[in-house]
């Protein structure tokens, strides 16, 4: 990552505690919304989706003894800006064992934007299976939608200007955790 | 990321990782249901063939299609190519189609270096005359990795016609990029000169089969063809399967673990025995299912990103 | 008659002196008529022979032909150039070899002097007629199936033993053609790398080594086209110190490029005999400035556009070398005059037995000659080159020296660096 320049300032939006909160909230949503959970299937978007879904399942498991099943659903091969960047290493799709057909599926991700990360998953989700129904989790939502998309769980919503970028920093894949907002003074 | 795959070279150890790694998620979706991604639609790709290689072109045509591509197959057979136009015309021809890449096989070595001069977009080396064939090499890493669990510090055997296999050219240098240990074996008329200095420091050279067999993960047979006796490189294939060719008993040299490739065609009999094709440890059938994700992990990585 | 003045001019690199070119001759003194030419800074050799040009008239005129060839020699620096046989029809009659003398007559930029084949087409089967072409209009002095290796001793041996008849020489192109079968390029490790089919330097030293063995044996001269290892050297060494009459060539590209530059795949730099490596180019350096290699001679090549713009294995070998042979000479040995003038012009006129050409620029000699700015440097652009071929190997390359002028019997052929016609 480049350091930030010095017209440019840092804020910490969530601080670990807050985060620890925020994923317990959500946890707690979901087990509202879904009835206990039941035929349910968390699957993180890589990269740091993954670890905010298992640690989702780690809080339902804690709160109410349900093991919800986790897995991972790369969505590199089905974005719509490919050719914009230079090519992306791949991440890892896995399923879980009873695989997701029937099921209600929600997508776990860690910043929710333009949508098209969400309109890619959907694709790929397509690719992979039938769920009942897809639901949608971020840890923040920073708006500037692009795409008739909307989380169905929300940690946190920061209004942020298109100049700023929003930083969520993991222990599992960082080595803290934290979000951060970036952004020009001007 | 690199633009074209001419050579192994081009490949550095992450680059060759990243490829391997890239060609594990793509076999891992090939298990699925729906096997087409949506990932090169839009993108044109050319399989310019001079040699009949039904194999090799099929396999890159699966890659292609199951990333969405566009494919045109432009082989030398029935088109203005048999009629005597120049690589350079057809090259600009392929450019004007607006091809993003081209999949070459050529008889003449150095033809996809050449086809890099004139056209825009990636040009992928599918085996050029006696030079390299580098998918074929990614394969074979891939396969060793995915029964071996790693490359690094493997011992390998690549026995058989090296002067001529553009399959052991490509092999011994993606192999030491990679780590493992190469060993060259065959009759002293069929090991290329210089061979070590030429592509790897560490590259090894024996004459003696039976003696190297004991210490090797992997041995790979290449195919001999049997218009080489005409050119002396050996006397009869008599001869040349019983010092070089592997059968049961050879087979039963190798330690416990280590696996039997073949790049194909086989001449059964000649280099490889069908007892040993057939066997538990040959890969010969996992090496033409791991071709195709190796060429997807190609492709992606050479087309799916900025031009 | 035309005469000219050369004012300040530096013959072989010595002191500043004027050089007057009276009736085609060198003289004491000029008259108040001849034209002043300020040489100053510049150097006179005598005008270069090149043992080794392939002209492709008749039959490859969209290549070269003898006028655009000998307007490209003259470029160079040459006053004389050979002709090499493979042209189509072969230049294996007294009929051909008389017509590419009388095209080069007509062209008047050098002299244009034939080499007969050894053998009809070529084919090495069975022996051209010599003698007739010998006692032709043109002269033949020197025979060589260039190209093509006479490769049947028995056939060798015949030829060098005829031609005695009338002071002939063989040149022989030294290449066994059973171990370059399909060959593209030095056999070592480039070629192993590139997947190339080997030409192994043996190829050319186990001729070379039987050919002297068979000049030998029966008396007779031979002479060497484009040496190009460092074994053939040894065996040309050990052969001149028993006193065969033997002598040999080598090419400037030998002299400075090496296999490494195959890999780009581009056969602009496929020759044969192929760019060897840099022990061998360091050999040649030392056998030309010792004398075990005679001369330097161009083995220009000129090849049409399509046979170059190719597949490697598909192109025709051969480069182009007549206007870059002296800068790439003088970037090899520096500005040693006498030993070029030796290697480039008065050593090949004696081999070829032109007696006008070669000679020391003393009063009362022919004034072939040519004037070079030895502080110059150019950087080859294959466009500009005044053969009809671009296959030049220096494109983008930066060489030592200039051919300011040149002087083919006392008339200029090159002036201010431009062809006169």
């Amino acid at each position: 990552m480049a350091q930030p320049r010095a017209d440019t300032t840092t804020k910490i939006i969530l601080s670990a505690s807050d985060l620890h909160r925020v994923v317990d909230r959500v946890a707690h949503q979901i087990l509202e919304k879904t009835s206990g959970a039941t035929a349910t299937v968390l699957l993180g978007i890589p990269t740091r989706g993954v670890p905010l879904a298992q640690r989702l399942a780690a809080r339902i498991h804690a709160f109410e003894g349900i093991d919800v099943p986790v897995g991972s659903l790369d969505i590199t091969l089905y974005r719509d800006d490919l050719r914009l960047h230079a090519t992306r290493a791949l991440g890892k799709t896995e399923l879980p064992g009873g695989g997701i057909d029937g099921r209600r599926v929600i997508l776990v991700d860690d910043v929710l934007f333009s949508g098209r990360t969400v309109r890619a998953a959907l694709d790929a989700l397509n690719d992979v299976g039938r769920p009942s129904s897809v639901q949608l989790a971020v840890l923040v939502d920073r708006g500037h939608r692009q795409l008739p998309i909307r989380a169905d769980y929300v940690g946190k919503n920061i209004p942020t200007s298109l100049s700023e970028s929003v930083r969520v920093s993991l222990s599992e894949t960082d080595g803290l955790d934290e979000v951060r907002l970036t952004g020009s003074d001007k | 990321m690199i633009k074209h795959l001419r050579s192994a070279a081009d490949l550095d150890a992450a680059t060759a990782t990243l490829i391997l790694d890239t060609a594990g998620e793509m076999a891992a979706l090939a298990g699925r249901e729906v096997k087409k991604l949506p990932t090169l639609r839009g993108r044109t790709v050319v399989n310019l063939f001079y040699e009949d290689s039904t194999r090799t072109r099929i396999s890159f045509e699966a890659a292609a299609k199951r990333l969405s591509a566009d494919v045109i197959n432009f082989s030398a057979k029935g088109s203005s190519v048999s009629k005597g136009e120049s690589l350079k015309d057809t090259a600009l021809t392929l450019q004007a189609m607006g091809a993003d890449a081209v999949v070459i096989r050529h008889p003449a070595s150095g033809a996809p270096h050449r086809l890099a001069q004139w056209v825009d977009g990636s040009v992928v080396n599918a085996g050029d005359g006696t030079h390299e064939h580098p998918t074929q090499a990614l394969l074979d890493a891939y396969t060793m990795r995915s029964r071996l669990g790693r490359i690094d510090g493997l011992k390998v055997a690549i026995v058989g016609d090296v002067l001529h296999s553009r399959v052991a050219r490509s092999n011994v240098l993606l192999l030491t990029t990679l780590g493992a240990e190469v060993t060259l074996v065959g009759p002293p008329t069929l090991i290329p000169v210089d061979i070590a200095a030429a592509l790897s420091k560490t590259t090894k050279v024996s004459y003696d089969l039976d003696s190297v067999l004991p210490e090797m993960d992997v041995v790979m047979m290449l195919r001999v063809q049997t218009e080489r006796m005409q050119d002396s490189y050996f006397p009869s294939a008599r001869e040349y399967s019983r010092r070089y060719g592997l059968d049961g008993p050879r087979m039963r040299r190798l330690p416990e673990h280590a696996i039997v490739m073949h790049p194909g065609p086989m001449n059964r009999g000649m280099e490889i025995t069908p007892e040993v094709a057939d066997s538990s440890r040959s890969t010969i059938v996992e090496q033409v299912a791991n071709g195709v994700s190796a060429r997807m992990a190609v492709l992606y990585l050479l087309l799916g990103g900025k031009a | 008659m035309s005469s000219y003045l050369l004012r300040g001019v530096s013959v072989l690199g010595a002191a500043p002196t004027d050089l007057a070119l009276v009736d085609g001759h060198i003289s004491g003194t000029a008259d108040s008529s001849a034209e002043v030419i300020d040489a100053s800074g510049l150097v006179a050799l005598p005008g270069l022979v090149d043992l080794h040009t392939h002209l492709r008239e008749p039959g490859r005129e969209d290549a070269e032909t003898v006028e655009t060839g000998s307007r490209a020699a003259a470029l160079g620096g040459y006053t004389a150039v050979c002709a090499m046989a493979n042209t189509s029809p072969v230049a294996d009659t007294a009929g051909v070899v008389e017509q590419v003398w009388r095209l080069g007559r007509e062209a008047g930029m050098v002299d244009v002097q034939p080499i007969g084949a050894v053998t009809v087409g070529l084919a090495g089967k069975q022996l051209a007629e010599l003698g007739a072409m010998a006692t032709s209009a043109a002269h033949v002095r020197i025979f060589s199936d260039d190209g093509f290796c006479v490769a049947d001793p028995r056939l060798m041996r015949r030829a060098l033993e005829y031609v005695k008849a009338f002071d002939g020489i063989i040149a022989q192109h030294a290449e066994e053609p059973r171990l370059t079968e399909g060959a593209q390029m030095h056999e070592g490790e480039v070629s192993t790398r590139l997947g190339l089919t080997g030409w192994p330097a043996v190829a050319e030293e186990a001729i070379i080594a039987r050919d002297v063995l068979l000049a030998e044996h029966v008396g007779s001269r031979l002479h060497v086209c484009h040496v190009s290892t460092a074994g053939s050297v040894e065996v040309l060494r050990q052969a001149k110190a028993r006193g065969v009459r033997v002598t040999a060539e080598v090419t400037p590209h030998h002299l400075l490029l090496t296999d490494e530059l195959a890999a780009s795949y581009n056969p602009v730099y496929k020759v044969n005999p192929p760019l060897r490596t840099a022990s061998d180019v360091h050999a040649l350096r030392e056998a030309l400035v010792e004398g075990v290699i005679d001369v330097v001679a161009t083995d220009h090549a000129p090849h049409a556009v399509e046979d170059k713009e190719c597949e490697w294995a598909y192109a025709r070998p051969g480069m182009v070398g007549l206007e870059t042979a002296l800068p790439v000479v003088l970037s090899v040995l520096g500005e040693r005059w006498d030993l070029i003038a030796d290697r480039m012009s008065r050593t090949p006129a004696r081999i070829a037995g032109l007696t006008g050409h070669g000679t020391d620029l003393s009063v009362g000699s022919p004034a072939n000659l040519t004037l070079v700015d030895p502080s110059a440097r150019r950087v080859v652009d294959p466009a500009e080159l005044a053969s009809r071929s671009r296959n030049t190997p220096y494109a983008g390359t930066t060489l030592p020296g200039r051919i300011v002028a040149t002087f083919l019997r006392g008339v200029p052929t090159v002036l201010d660096g431009k062809a006169v016609k």
